[in-house]
């Protein structure tokens, strides 16, 4: 056994892992707030990472005001998004809208190709110190800032639906739509802000993996990744979410361990995630925090 | 997803049961569906060989849509894994003619129902799901058999990939894209007809019933599960038919391209031609069959000029492919949910009821 190999992939995995939970977060607020599954949200983590990129080289701006730019353009690229191309479908039947969800992935993803090619593209050099000393640990700042973002992102989102009127307002949407629209609730406000919301962070989460491992249009398959970490959470739960990111990262990085040290297999790292959501599926489905579902005729 | 009365154009009415479920409504119709089959029996003599192999992807890709359509425009199953079963239909004729030496000809068919099979595994337990649950675990579907396809070096070659041997018939070899045209033209024709014929029967009327009200069937004593599973089976087995199909066509079959594209690129087929219409399958097959290639010519035509400089279309059209699925798929879902089967169904009846038309 290799143990400090097995302790850094347990640190990674937790590192990933809370990224996931940030974009399973971003997937579950649309899907509460709007009854849509969004296959688009690696997509959305590609463009706003691709935009950050774009605003740093090109116009040669500081990286604060280029991350604010790209997450304001976010917000309003999921309004628009929504108002666009959601809004239409709004009571057709579950298969039309995962299919304009994945028709939209599609596009922006080649979309993106297009613009900026397929190669990965490093960020430039954020910070100065490559790396920081935390309790005596030595750790690359890069892993420290998108530690403290993720857990920056969750705290907000607790905030935001306990206290800020607008969560409260989603939430109560929700719940029940009917209710909440009687209570004067503008239904369309929050579905739109929730897509809104959903873009600018899952951006905010590209652009860390983007600063990461640079920009690559794999960064999108992120948002397929989420699919384990959300049914394993339960689709409605955004305490679910984050608890399902963080157990499938580190999940992914055992798989890799066991895979590098013992059965090499090869491989294991990118399917192993994908067994387990069979596994939830079937025994499971509505996961570990979700709601069950009971049907009434 | 509307039923099949409600796509109904008005002033096209029934008044029976049987003129209800009767395949060629008119005398007219049935010719025209002769006249289709000999026209395109001539087809190999008119068209050059790329127009040829267009029609032959049209066949194939055509009948595994079709498998789709049943699953997901018939029974309400959404899958976003078709194409897996595409290529496991694929590697299974080459593995059966390479390695087990059965004649090309049950090959095929031997195909179908290994994938039958592989379909019924993942089958058996999505009939305890359905709508978006479904849709996601076909996905881990998908990369588990895309996974399975690099890894089984004795089934599919490995990365190298496996040879597939020629058609042939009782040792007559079909060689060429002329007469494999008819193989695939034969195996069309039966499995249309094939499933037209389902949609007639008990079965057939138990996966609609399974897809508008799932828990009114199961009262009135249809089982869920047994439906949901053979509706599985069978997409599986028009998909693997279609793949083996593939195969034997191009000679070669690759690890690489079975992927979620090209199952996105099965379910655009059939929501374009309109989901639960089998001849509107076909439809939607040929217009994404024929999609790139007009975007090729397009990008050629405009090739030099100030457009392609800006654009640099050349290098992007791949992309650019790739752009239009996508916003077919959005559009059309959008502004015509009923896909082209819907539009053609109106245009005929506003030329039936001509000048009293509605």
């Amino acid at each position: 056994m290799d143990w400090t190999l097995l302790f850094q992939l347990l640190v990674s995995g937790l590192i990933v892992g809370a990224l996931y939970g940030v974009v399973a977060m971003c997937f579950v607020l649309v899907y509460k707030a709007s009854q849509v599954v969004n296959f688009a949200q690696g997509e959305f983590m590609l463009i706003g990472a691709w935009a950050c990129w774009w605003l740093l080289l090109k116009f040669q701006l500081p990286f604060f005001a280029a991350f604010l730019i790209t997450l304001a353009f976010m917000m309003a690229f999921g309004l628009i998004l929504q108002v666009v191309v959601l809004k239409p479908l709004i009571g057709e039947p579950v298969i039309s809208v995962i299919m304009v969800t994945i028709g939209l992935s599609i596009f922006f993803q080649a979309l993106m190709k297009w613009l900026f090619g397929v190669s990965a593209q490093p960020f430039p050099p954020i910070f100065a110190e490559p790396s920081i000393n935390v309790l005596g640990l030595q750790v690359k700042t890069v892993y420290a800032m998108s530690t403290l973002i993720s857990i920056g992102i969750m705290i907000s989102f607790a905030w935001f639906f306990k206290f800020s009127r607008m969560g409260l307002a989603m939430r109560a949407t929700a719940f029940n739509q009917q209710v909440a629209q009687s209570l004067g609730i503008s239904v369309r406000q929050v579905f739109a802000l929730s897509w809104g919301i959903s873009a600018m962070v899952s951006a905010l989460a590209g652009v860390v993996v983007g600063v990461v491992n640079g920009v690559s249009p794999a960064l999108s398959f992120f948002g397929i990744k989420v699919f384990p970490a959300v049914i394993l959470g339960g689709l409605d739960s955004i305490v679910g979410a984050v608890v399902g990111g963080l157990v499938i990262g580190v999940l992914e990085n055992l798989a890799h361990y066991a895979d590098s040290q013992l059965l090499r297999w090869g491989n294991l790292y990118e399917i192993a995630p994908f067994y387990v959501l069979i596994l939830i599926l079937m025994i499971r489905p509505y996961g570990l925090f979700g709601t069950r579902d009971i049907e009434r005729v | 997803m509307a039923s099949t009365i409600a796509l109904r154009p008005c002033g096209d009415f029934k008044t029976s049961y049987g003129s209800d479920q009767i395949v060629f409504p008119t005398r007219l119709s049935l010719g025209f569906c002769i006249f289709g089959i000999v026209a395109l029996c001539f087809a190999p003599l008119v068209l050059g060989k790329y127009g040829l192999s267009l029609l032959v992807q049209i066949g194939y890709l055509g009948i595994a849509a079709l498998g789709l359509n049943i699953l997901v425009g018939f029974t309400g199953q959404i899958s976003i894994g078709h194409a897996v079963f595409f290529g496991f239909g694929a590697f299974a004729s080459a593995y059966f003619s390479n390695k087990l030496n059965v004649p090309v000809f049950f090959a095929i068919p031997l195909a179908g129902l290994a994938t039958t099979a592989v379909g019924l595994v993942f089958g058996l337990p999505a009939a305890r799901l359905k709508g978006l649950y479904l849709a996601i675990a076909t996905l881990a579907a998908q990369f588990i058999l895309q996974d399975f396809f690099a890894r089984a070096g004795w089934f599919t070659g490995g990365v190298a990939g496996t040879a597939a041997k020629s058609f042939s018939i009782f040792g007559y070899d079909v060689a060429g894209d002329h007469q494999y045209f008819y193989v695939v033209l034969v195996y069309v024709v039966l499995m249309y007809l094939a499933a037209t014929n389902l949609m007639r029967t008990r079965d057939g009327r138990a996966l609609v019933a399974v897809r508008d009200h799932y828990l009114s069937a199961e009262m009135m004593g249809i089982n869920l599960m047994k439906y949901r599973t053979m509706s599985f089976g069978l997409a599986a087995f028009y998909a693997g038919i279609g793949g083996a199909l593939y195969a034997h066509y191009l000679g070669f079959v690759s690890v690489e391209g079975f992927d979620i594209l090209f199952s996105i690129q099965f379910l655009a087929m059939v929501i374009i031609g309109g989901l639960g219409s089998i001849m509107g399958t076909l439809m939607g097959t040929t217009f994404m069959v024929l999609l790139p290639e007009v975007m090729g010519g397009l990008a050629k035509m405009l090739s030099g000029s100030a457009i392609d400089r800006m654009l640099s279309l050349s290098e992007g059209i791949v992309f650019l492919r790739e752009m239009t699925i996508g916003a077919v798929i959005v559009l059309f879902l959008v502004f015509e949910p009923d896909g082209l089967a819907h539009r053609w169904r109106q245009i005929r009846a506003y030329w039936k009821l001509y000048p009293f038309s509605h």
